[in-house]
């Protein structure tokens, strides 16, 4: 593209935005002064102020710059980071804040006297906030972070738009804020990982389809005519993520003044939606996309190719089929009826291999380099995270049969599987994605820290085995209590007592997560000592790939 | 494009596309990955034919052994309390003095006891049964409305305050509330009370009179209570809601009632025996 964009104007683009941002405000004010609960009074005024601190972004924005932004410089492509660097950022507040109130709730399970009889400190109510704050917050700016990183990188331009990739990051960051906020204020839809109400729901409507936009038009514009296998990750997850969310909050308002509203469906009808929703939202959001971040950062952490081009295309197209099947696993030995569960039980147990080809592909690349694992804790932490994909897409298959699932169920099992996948799994490539992109972002040479990359590595690693041990112990045992009869075939135990047994599990799952936390806020330093006292990348020279030439 | 190259160290070729400098290899399927793929797939075959699996319009393929799983849970949950009950003949009629006295319908009881009173009495009373702030402790020998077999067992079945036409009911009278007493005569005769099982407790001049002429007509002359109607023994250590001048004043004044639920049409009637048996083994049992 010639240079012709040297003139400043207030595009359409801008316009558009600032319109609709401005009808916003104004139903926000008219819902403000409406609301019939004060907790919709609150939100509504807080949409408003967010809504006109955007246009006054924008006009800033619009002021600010000398030129429209140019599309290639040099004959390269001019690359927007801006919001990439500002997910980023979010990624580490929002993980440590998530983290923080994990190992907070934690404790209340194993001294409840921390709740303080206060409702906002409830365990009903942090729940949601450390599971929201973990998975949308932390694992949501981290895959828009890399997802618009990738993208740009891999199609060689930059992405459309001067407002709509803001509009992605903030208005994602203004949908946590609200839903956040909600929960504290107890405002639920009480639907598990689908707790933000109606008008939260709308919100992520829009910022999502948005989101799915500019990722096509920056594929639109790619200059390799193949898709790089982890924008197909990427992609997968933008489309089925907008559809499970679609199908998950169907409901009615009492009123567009009140926060409540209705499910349209009940029973085990909306049991059956909601674990459609909760198995493919870890399907999607929790496996494809953060398969994505390890088809980039793997391989171009190691210096290798990826180890199969058969191996990515089937085992992607297998995942993405089967994995929307395996939801009724959530619900064996309930109202749902036995065939349902049948279906979901076989189909998970399908998934293993297609699930296994994403670690395969993830591990094997590094054949060949294996050598770099000894002088670099980054790629450590990105293999180590692949191993426990492994381990976590074995167990999960193992649980759904439903002989297992009789036991694991509705136990800490439960919790301990699902936490070797978030913490492992999603944590660590998470993790290892932002020790790449800091210094990627503001062109930095490394990390300020190797050391404290290792610091950081074996601190949460031993924290997520005394969380996962714990809990399989703890679940497994529970499992046991439950089914014991003494020899007149009455239960052994009483529920309380199966409770106070897990108490001192319960505070090594507490201790083990606290260690995570602080592995976290290692990072946390580290990542701030390399913007603001790492050393420069020498340019083009140095081989850093923020600057390195399009090829 | 660039054209496919040679990987040296695995020795396969790349595909030929480069994205920010990433290539692929042309490495084939792992054979023992695509086997065991296709193992499973197999596998689920086989069992969505053997069991129920898929929808049709109206009904479901039933597959070769049909829907199992809701007839083997009932069927267990049949068997199990069959086989219960096989060593409880004779215990639904037999008199509790008789369940204590013969040795296998105790034994009966006693676990039949402990299990629904951990499920359904703990959570007010206590794991342990040692109770807590306005719940009665049932291991000491203290009881408000009887502590033999029979006082228990009805006690267990038709509750107390909780609305059915047996229930246990009595309510004190809100001596402050109601201005039967005032503020000062409360403290008094709180205090008096107080003094009859804490030595160090003054207590006031006018509380003994108070007492005999405000409470003696349900807790005695002597304060020990009366289980005939639940007056409590005032004279003993033991405070459902707190030891101290200034709470049972609190009490005195406006008094707090608590509700246990009848068990009666909840529990079978076997096992609310069991759980008169049990409770009364506990420690306090008359």
């Amino acid at each position: 593209m010639a240079r012709a964009v040297e003139t400043k104007s207030f595009t359409l683009e801008e316009m558009g935005y600032s319109v609709f941002l401005a009808l916003l405000a104004v139903v926000c004010v008219i819902l403000a002064g409406k609301a019939w609960d004060w907790q919709l009074a609150v939100h509504a005024t807080v949409g408003a102020i967010f809504a006109a601190a955007g246009i006054f972004l924008i006009i800033k924005g619009y002021q600010s710059r000398l030129a429209n932004p140019a599309q290639e410089i040099d004959g390269k492509p001019n690359y927007n980071m801006g919001p990439v660097k500002f997910a980023a950022i979010a990624a580490m507040f929002w993980g440590v804040a998530g983290f923080l109130v994990g190992v907070y709730i934690a404790s209340e399970l194993a001294f409840p006297f921390l709740n303080f009889d206060l409702p906002f400190l409830n365990f009903g109510r942090l729940r949601p906030l450390h599971t929201s704050a973990v998975i949308f917050a932390f694992g949501g700016n981290a895959l828009l972070a890399t997802s618009f990183y990738v993208v740009q990188r891999t199609s060689q331009a930059r992405m459309p738009g001067i407002v709509t990739p803001w509009f992605v990051m903030l208005g994602y960051n203004a949908f946590i804020v609200i839903a956040g906020t909600g929960y504290l204020m107890g405002v639920t839809q009480s639907k598990e990982y689908a707790e933000p109400e109606w008008y939260a729901d709308l919100w992520l409507t829009v910022v999502w389809v948005v989101y799915l936009l500019a990722f096509l038009g920056t594929l639109w514009k790619r200059k390799e005519s193949h898709i790089y296998v982890a924008n197909w990750f990427y992609l997968s997850f933008i489309v089925t993520v907008a559809m499970l969310h679609l199908g998950n909050n169907v409901s009615v308002p009492v009123s567009i003044y009140s926060v409540k509203s209705v499910q349209a469906f009940s029973g085990v009808q909306d049991a059956m939606v909601q674990w459609w929703y909760g198995h493919n939202a870890v399907g999607f959001f929790l496996t494809a996309a953060f398969l994505g971040i390890m088809y980039y950062f793997v391989p171009k952490r190691a210096e290798r190719p990826v180890y199969s081009y058969r191996l990515s295309i089937v085992h992607f197209w297998a995942l993405i089929f089967i994995y929307i099947w395996a939801g009724p696993h959530h619900l064996h030995y309930t109202a749902l009826p036995e065939w349902a569960g049948t279906l979901g039980m076989t189909f998970s147990v399908i998934l293993w291999m297609p699930s296994w080809g994403g670690m395969i592909n993830g591990l094997m690349t590094l054949s060949g380099a294996w050598d770099k694992l000894r002088t670099d804790p980054v790629l450590r932490m990105l293999v180590v995270s692949v191993a426990f994909y492994g381990m976590s897409t074995f167990e999960g298959p193992l649980m759904s049969i439903k002989a297992v699932n009789g036991l694991s169920h509705y136990t800490d099992w439960t919790v301990g599987h699902v936490h070797s996948g978030a913490l492992g799994w999603v944590g660590f490539v998470s993790f290892g994605a932002l020790y790449c992109l800091f210094p990627w972002l503001w062109n930095k040479k490394g990390v300020y820290s190797l050391k404290l990359v290792s610091w950081h590595f074996w601190t949460a690693t031993i924290g997520i085995v005394f969380y996962i041990c714990a809990m399989w112990v703890s679940g497994i045992m529970q499992g046991l209590m439950w089914r014991a009869y003494d020899k007149l075939g009455f239960l052994e135990y009483s529920f309380i007592e199966t409770v106070a047994a897990m108490h001192p599990y319960y505070a090594i799952r507490a201790l083990g997560g606290g260690l995570f936390l602080v592995g976290s806020l290692i990072m946390v330093y580290n990542l701030y000592m390399t913007v603001v006292h790492g050393e420069d990348a020498e340019g083009v020279a140095a081989g850093s790939p923020a600057l390195a030439p399009a090829e | 494009m660039a054209q496919q190259e040679l990987d040296h160290l695995s020795g396969q070729t790349t595909t030929g596309h480069e994205w920010d400098g990433l290539k692929e290899l042309n490495t084939p399927l792992p054979k023992w990955w695509l086997y065991v793929f296709y193992a499973c797939i197999i596998w689920a075959i086989g069992y969505m034919v053997v069991y129920p699996s898929w929808p049709l319009v109206s009904d479901y393929a039933h597959g070769i052994v049909g829907p199992q799983e809701r007839l083997h849970a009932v069927a267990d949950y049949e068997n199990g309390k069959a086989a219960r009950l096989a060593n409880a003949a004779g215990l639904a009629d037999a008199p509790l003095d008789k369940i204590k006295s013969t040795p296998a319908f105790l034994e009966f009881a006693m676990a039949n006891g402990k299990a629904a009173f951990g499920d359904n009495c703990a959570p007010c009373h206590g794991s342990g049964a040692t109770g807590g702030p306005g719940f009665p402790n049932l291991q000491d020998d203290d009881w408000m409305w009887g502590g033999k077999l029979d006082d228990i067992y009805q006690t267990i079945r038709f509750g107390i305050r909780s609305g059915n036409d047996k229930m246990r009911d009595m309510t004190m009278p809100n001596f402050g509330k109601d201005g039967i007493l005032t503020k000062e005569q409360i403290a008094s005769v709180a205090s008096y009370v107080m003094s009859l099982s804490d030595t160090t407790v003054k207590a006031a001049a006018d509380g003994k009179q108070l007492f005999a002429d405000n409470c003696a007509s349900c807790h005695g002359e002597d304060a020990h209570g009366n289980q005939e109607m639940g007056a409590p023994n005032l004279a003993d250590k033991i405070w459902l809601y707190g030891a101290g001048v200034d709470k049972v004043a609190a009490q005195i004044s406006e008094p707090k009632h608590g509700v246990m639920p009848a068990w009666e049409g909840r529990l079978d009637p076997i096992t609310i025996k069991s759980l008169a048996v049990y409770i009364h083994s506990l420690g306090g049992g008359k």
